[in-house]
């Protein structure tokens, strides 16, 4: 049995809220530099400049990469051997967000109640997923997660005849009808099988895989490069003007599915796609 | 070569934008989002004052991040524009000529751009740090309770952006979509 100090968590929980939304991955900044050299629009390859201006003015300042500083969306991996000294686990996490947005000068963006919308000026609650693992480590992801990004999402309930190709289609038409929306290039995460919300989750989860990685099973990884190649087809390019790095990665990640069912999200990130991890 | 006007737009000034213009944004803007749209319609039908003046005036959809201590505004680049159509048609029947924001517009804003001669720019969605250095003022003129979505008055200086929808019906959006798709 491992102990590990309430404080120590909600300290890591904030260092990684205002690491996460001022210190873009190194492997967005490659593929930035990569999109310029695929990009033909002029105006594309101005804003992929910007985009790495930017990216440099937020480090040097530590100033949030983008204003909407997100959604704190939290994943844990928690050792069944561990326990947490000085309090409860998830008002740790929760604490931590409420420090880290204050003390890192980010955006409060949530609001207490759907309809009613008053803010509750801390970003809490955090959005909180475990997974309990064997163990005693703690490893802690955090995930700020924009709007405007995630107005562009989706869930379709497909059909097993719909085949690979219902959920190709389905996947580039959701790209194709969020245009200049969400920021792009986007990020776009694919959940395929599960239920109805497992298959978001996993659209979710796969945006935390590092720009390049290639997918563990190759008939997956296949349709990674095909839904790349065909969502970058779509001209709608940096920031919707017109161009060819509409996306910097698609993602998907399958899970085991109903007789019945196949469930497909696509959870789209803008460029600034953000997380940060660390085990205690 | 980007265009420098200044806002307040005047008649002239929006008669000269075309969709695909690079512009230099210097002068007073507003900050206004989905909440403070509300807030600005429903004092427009109340028959109440606007805490600005309507007349030429520009619109930046955002809600800044906080300014840290020694800094005029946090972050500060553009929101999606769609949530604002709603509102949009009214406030630029009462005076509106300039929004500045992300993505595309319906067609009851494009036919009221047309219609009150307004234009429609984009500002590089992400880019938030690079855009805030230059604002070169900020102050909350109303709604403060609303926090980051309070109506800020901007004073800006060389405020990079591009021309979208012009009042003329040309959208760079399609155009450019148009030129680099492949099927």
């Amino acid at each position: 049995m491992k102990e590990i100090q309430f404080d120590r968590i909600k300290d890591a929980v904030a260092k990684l809220c205002i690491d996460a939304n001022c210190l873009l991955g190194d492997d967005i900044v490659q593929a930035f530099k990569d999109g310029l050299k695929t990009e033909e629009s002029p105006a594309g390859k101005d804003i992929l400049n910007q985009l790495l201006d930017n990216e440099q003015i937020a480090r040097k300042e530590m100033m949030p990469i983008c204003q909407d500083t997100g959604w704190a969306v939290v994943w844990l991996k928690l050792g069944s051997g561990v326990r947490v000294q000085g309090g409860e686990l998830y008002d740790a996490i929760h604490q931590g967000v409420a420090k880290g947005y204050k003390d890192g000068f980010l955006r409060k963006s949530i609001v207490k109640d759907p309809l009613r919308r008053e803010n509750t000026k801390d970003n809490t609650p955090a959005i909180i997923y475990t997974d309990i693992v064997p163990g005693d480590g703690l490893e802690i992801t955090v995930q700020p997660k924009g709007g405007g990004s995630e107005n562009m999402s989706e869930v379709k309930m497909l059909s097993a005849s719909d085949g690979a190709e219902g959920i190709k289609k389905f996947v580039v038409d959701r790209v194709a009808r969020s245009k200049a929306n969400p920021c792009p290039p986007v990020i776009v995460g694919v959940g395929i099988g599960g239920t109805f919300e497992k298959c978001a989750m996993l659209a979710k989860h796969s945006l935390l895989r590092e720009i390049g990685s290639v997918h563990p099973d190759p008939f997956y990884a296949e349709m990674e490069k095909e839904l790349l190649e065909r969502v970058n087809k779509l001209g709608i390019g940096p920031q919707g003007l017109g161009g060819r790095v509409t996306a910097l990665a698609v993602f998907v990640e399958a899970f085991p599915c109903h007789i019945a069912t196949m469930p497909c999200a696509v959870n789209i990130n803008c460029h600034a796609a953000r997380h940060r991890s660390v085990t205690l | 070569m980007a265009k420098k006007i200044t806002a307040p737009l005047t008649p002239e000034t929006v008669k000269d934008l075309r969709a695909g213009d690079s512009v230099l944004i210097s002068g007073t803007i507003y900050t206004g989002r989905d909440l403070a749209h509300k807030r600005l319609t429903d004092s427009l039908k109340a028959g109440e004052k606007l805490p600005f003046d309507l007349a030429g005036a520009v619109i930046y959809y955002v809600g800044p991040s906080p300014a840290k201590p020694g800094q005029v505004i946090g972050s500060a680049g553009p929101t999606t524009s769609y949530r604002m159509d709603a509102y949009s048609p009214l406030l630029m029947e009462k005076g509106l000529r300039g929004m500045i924001g992300k993505g595309n517009r319906t067609q009851p804003v494009l036919d009221a751009m047309k219609k009150h001669g307004a234009v429609y720019f984009a500002a590089v969605g992400g880019a938030a740090a690079l855009i805030a250095r230059t604002i070169k003022a900020a102050k909350v003129i109303a709604y403060d309770d609303l926090g980051t979505e309070a109506v800020r008055e901007l004073k800006v200086e060389d405020f990079p952006a591009i021309v979208i929808n012009d009042m003329y019906g040309g959208d760079l959006y399609e155009q450019g979509v148009a030129k680099y798709r492949r099927e």
